[in-house]
């Protein structure tokens, strides 16, 4: 294993602090610039980080153990992700994962001896319209097949640096077959911001309000609501935060806006920051979009250039505003927004206890708005053009759905709220489909004799993931891979959901080997009653979800997981078990392995 | 809460007029600390030995196991004895009880399955500094270790579980009073413990 000179990691230790100002509220932020740098956070450098950050070895090794993307030990020169999202899944990700191992010779997860390459599943990358999707030293690999998985393994052998493989392993295209009214009419740079520059606040929120507009992220929060809160809570300092996490499997609208409408997105944070008085604002990036970090910062620049960001925007030094970009490390949990908070202060993302909610005790402790990518969006746009605009096409306007999955034009479609789920299947060319999942793994199945549901926000909440099942796909799939998501996702705060997740797992684990039993049945019927019950967070609350789904709306095929073979003693192989001891203590020889 | 699990069924305890429930418990990859817990019942101690007979377990060091009524186990599965403890309780008792995280869940022993079995021998006997005679002990007195710690019930069927470390006296309280009065066990939320 690589051994990396003390005199080399203390002066990356020195210079990444230096960069973050040696404060321990960017830990996180230092860790992953020393990942980038050894691809991984030696064991020496975390007494240092320590010190250089006036924090504790503690907090620092509570960060690596947390974050997927940190790691203890060395992930080589070239680090791999094939995600194994559900949409990438059907796509036969697992199968090209083997096959890139076999012809590397590692085992996923297990860095290669020579320090050359680590190969790990992960969950979604955000580039299901493009799968299957992975992601190499950060950088997005799309469409993935064998014969690329193939150019893949002969680049590495040959240790060509990425800056020289063939560029269209890279390309990541932003699909949008359906524009309404945000995507069909293009925002002017600044629009926003001189339509709201003589207004005050109060008549912002208004406007806002009468919009209708609530939260993209998920939760469907009335927007003006939560600044209007923003706004009262009493303290000098405010934050907004945009929300960019993006991690429910099947979801890249926020992607897409990120890459093509970046300035609206931040126009909207601006907008927001001068109706609560915030002069910060942070765009929380998840660590799978690194590669959109570049472009981010370019725009924001630009920005400060136009004076539409920084110390005077629109030439008023009374209006001051500046966002900086903090990655997030491969949590999904960070996207709940107190996790994200805690992620933004340098910490692991564990949920906090609301109340407070972030609108008068946020980052820092101060009143934070934290919101979705596509809701500052639309805020600029409706901020420009009005609530009487936004309001046209029905309440609450429009929403963007990600479509994954099997259907011939997976990518962006704007949808009128309230549009039911058959026509988002139509447009996509979804024919035959016989399931979608809506709103990711946190969301809910709907079969086909449902598709005439509307899509709004009395009935059907959305993130806006949006996956369809074709006629051969087994429902069972979908079920044990959100199943195994939200096990790996689970933040083990607590115990209903860190140990829920994991009782699910192995329920589901074994239903997939046949050996599931009479008494699964019900342990698996506790669980969907107890754990959303008892959990700290939504996402215990929703992690038995897909388990619920299949039981309730596919019988059939449930019933069929489980044998009634209740024998008292489960298939146990003892000798199989001892495997390893007999090994080591030389009972049978290492070859016969 | 009623917790923990409907499974089981206090009820299927017949017994005659001042016939005695046949009670057996076991430590496997435990620490005892669920047995102290047993054991802090307190004056119930004294209800107890009128209705209910210990008859095998650490606390009178008797191995037999024959016809038992209720079965306790503490502690997760980490070698070879504990597997075969666990599955002759299983075969001779009626009902079987995990106590504690580590026979819920594999508990503090379960720590290990993060790092694997060989590494940790090999840091222990092997690697670690200031070893003398480096060697992985092998003896016919010591049960092998299994692959990886598991809780209980993914070998053998288990009726209830009460969980905590260690689950608090007054659950084990419960637990007796409702056996002896041939009732199923209700218990409070407080007594229903995770951590
Ligand atoms: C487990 C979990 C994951 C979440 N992930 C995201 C996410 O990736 N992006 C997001 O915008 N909101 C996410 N949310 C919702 C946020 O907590 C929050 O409601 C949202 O950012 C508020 O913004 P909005 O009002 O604009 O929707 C998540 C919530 C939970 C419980
Ligand atoms: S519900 Fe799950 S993710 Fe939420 S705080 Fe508890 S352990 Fe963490
Ligand atoms: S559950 Fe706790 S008290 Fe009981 S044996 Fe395990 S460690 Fe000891």
């Amino acid at each position: 294993m690589e051994v990396f000179e003390r005199a080399d990691l203390a002066a990356a230790v020195v210079t990444a602090g230096g960069q973050h100002g040696n404060d321990p509220h960017n830990a996180l932020q230092v860790c992953l610039q020393l990942q980038q740098q050894f691809s991984c956070v030696p064991a020496d450098a975390v007494p240092m980080l320590a010190h250089q950050l006036h924090t504790t070895t503690g907090h620092i090794t509570s960060l690596v153990s947390f974050y997927s993307f940190l790691s203890e030990t060395p992930r080589g020169l070239y680090d791999l992700y094939i995600s194994d999202s559900i949409s990438d899944h059907m796509q036969g990700s697992r199968q090209l994962l083997h096959r890139l191992c076999l012809a590397l010779g590692v085992r996923p997860g297990e860095p290669r001896l020579d320090g050359r390459v680590t190969v790990s599943p992960t969950y979604c990358t955000g580039l299901c319209d493009q799968g299957p999707a992975g992601l190499v030293n950060g950088h997005p690999l799309t469409r993935l097949d064998d014969s690329r998985i193939d150019t893949i393994s002969r680049l590495i052998e040959n240790a060509v640096p990425l800056d020289q493989w063939p560029r269209e392993l890279f390309t990541v295209e932003h699909r949008i077959y359906r524009r309404d009214l945000l995507l069909g009419t293009p925002l002017e740079r600044g629009d926003a911001l001189r339509s709201i520059a003589d207004q005050t606040p109060e008549e912002v929120l208004r406007e806002l309000a009468a919009s209708g507009l609530n939260g993209r992220g998920g939760a469907r929060f009335p927007t003006a609501l939560k600044w209007r809160m923003c706004r009262e809570a009493s303290s000098e300092t405010r934050y907004v935060v945009c929300n960019a996490d993006e991690g429910e499997p099947g979801t890249f609208k926020d992607r897409v806006l990120l890459a093509d409408y970046a300035d609206d997105v931040i126009e909207g944070m601006t907008v927001c920051a001068r109706v609560i008085g915030a002069r910060e604002g942070f765009i929380y990036l998840r660590g799978e979009y690194a590669w959109l970090r570049p472009h981010l910062e370019w725009v924001l620049q630009r920005r400060r250039g136009n004076d539409l960001l920084g110390d005077a925007i629109l030439g008023d030094s009374n209006w001051q505003f500046d966002i900086s970009i903090h990655m997030g490390a491969g949590a999904y949990i960070c996207g709940e927004e107190s996790a994200l908070i805690e992620s933004l202060e340098g910490k692991r993302g564990t949920p906090r206890n609301r109340p407070p909610y972030p609108v008068t005790a946020g980052y820092l402790q101060q009143p934070t708005v934290v919101n979705n990518v596509e809701t500052l969006f639309s805020a600029a746009h409706i901020a420009a053009r009005g609530s009487a605009w936004f309001g046209t096409s029905g309440a609450g306007g429009t929403k963007l759905h990600s479509v994954s999955g099997h259907c011939e034009r997976p990518g962006i479609y704007e949808f009128p709220v309230g549009c039911s789920v058959g026509e988002v299947v139509t447009a996509a060319g979804g024919d035959g489909a016989i399931a979608v999942q809506v709103a990711g793994a946190a969301g809910e199945l709907l079969l086909a004799e449902e598709f005439q549901r509307c899509i709004d926000l009395n009935t059907l909440k959305t993130s806006g993931s949006f996956i369809i099942f074709g006629p051969d796909h087994d429902l069972f799939t979908t079920t044990a891979n959100f199943t195994r998501f939200f096990a790996h996702e689970t933040c083990g705060f607590c115990a209903p959901c860190r140990t829920g997740t994991q009782l699910a797992r192995s329920v589901v684990d074994r239903m997939a080997a046949g050996r599931a039993f009479g008494r699964d049945r019900e342990a698996i019927d506790r669980l969907i009653d107890v754990t959303p019950a008892l959990s700290h967070c939504g996402l215990g609350g929703t992690a038995m979800n897909p388990l619920r789904d299949l039981r309730d709306k596919c019988p059939q095929r449930y019933q069929a997981l489980f044998s009634e073979d209740d024998t008292s003693v489960l298939h146990f192989d003892l000798e199989q078990e001892l495997s390893e001891i007999k090994t080591l203590t030389g009972e049978i020889p290492e070859a016969e392995q | 809460m009623r917790s923990t699990t409907p499974q089981g069924n206090c009820d299927v305890i017949q017994r005659e007029p001042g016939q005695k429930i046949r009670i057996a418990s076991c430590s496997l990859a435990g620490c005892f600390g669920c047995h102290m817990s047993m054991l802090d019942i307190d004056e119930l101690v004294v209800e107890v030995v009128h209705h209910l007979e210990y008859c095998r377990g650490p606390l009178n060091d008797v191995r037999e196991l024959r016809d038992v009524d209720v079965g306790v186990v503490e502690g997760a599965l980490c070698n070879e004895d504990n597997v075969k403890v666990l599955e002759q309780f299983r075969a001779n008792c009626d009902l079987l009880v995990a106590v504690g995280a580590c026979a819920i869940n594999g508990g503090l022993p379960a720590m290990r399955n993060h790092f694997g079995l060989t590494a940790c021998l090999k840091e222990a006997y092997l690697d670690a500094e200031g070893v003398v005679n480096p060697e992985i002990p092998r003896d016919a007195e010591l049960p092998r270790l299994l692959n990886r710690v598991r809780p209980i019930q993914e070998v053998v069927k288990v009726d209830y579980f009460l969980p905590g470390c260690p689950p608090p006296a007054a659950a084990f309280t419960e637990l007796f009073t409702a056996l002896i009065e041939g009732r199923e066990p209700a218990f409070d939320e407080d007594m229903v413990r995770f951590d």
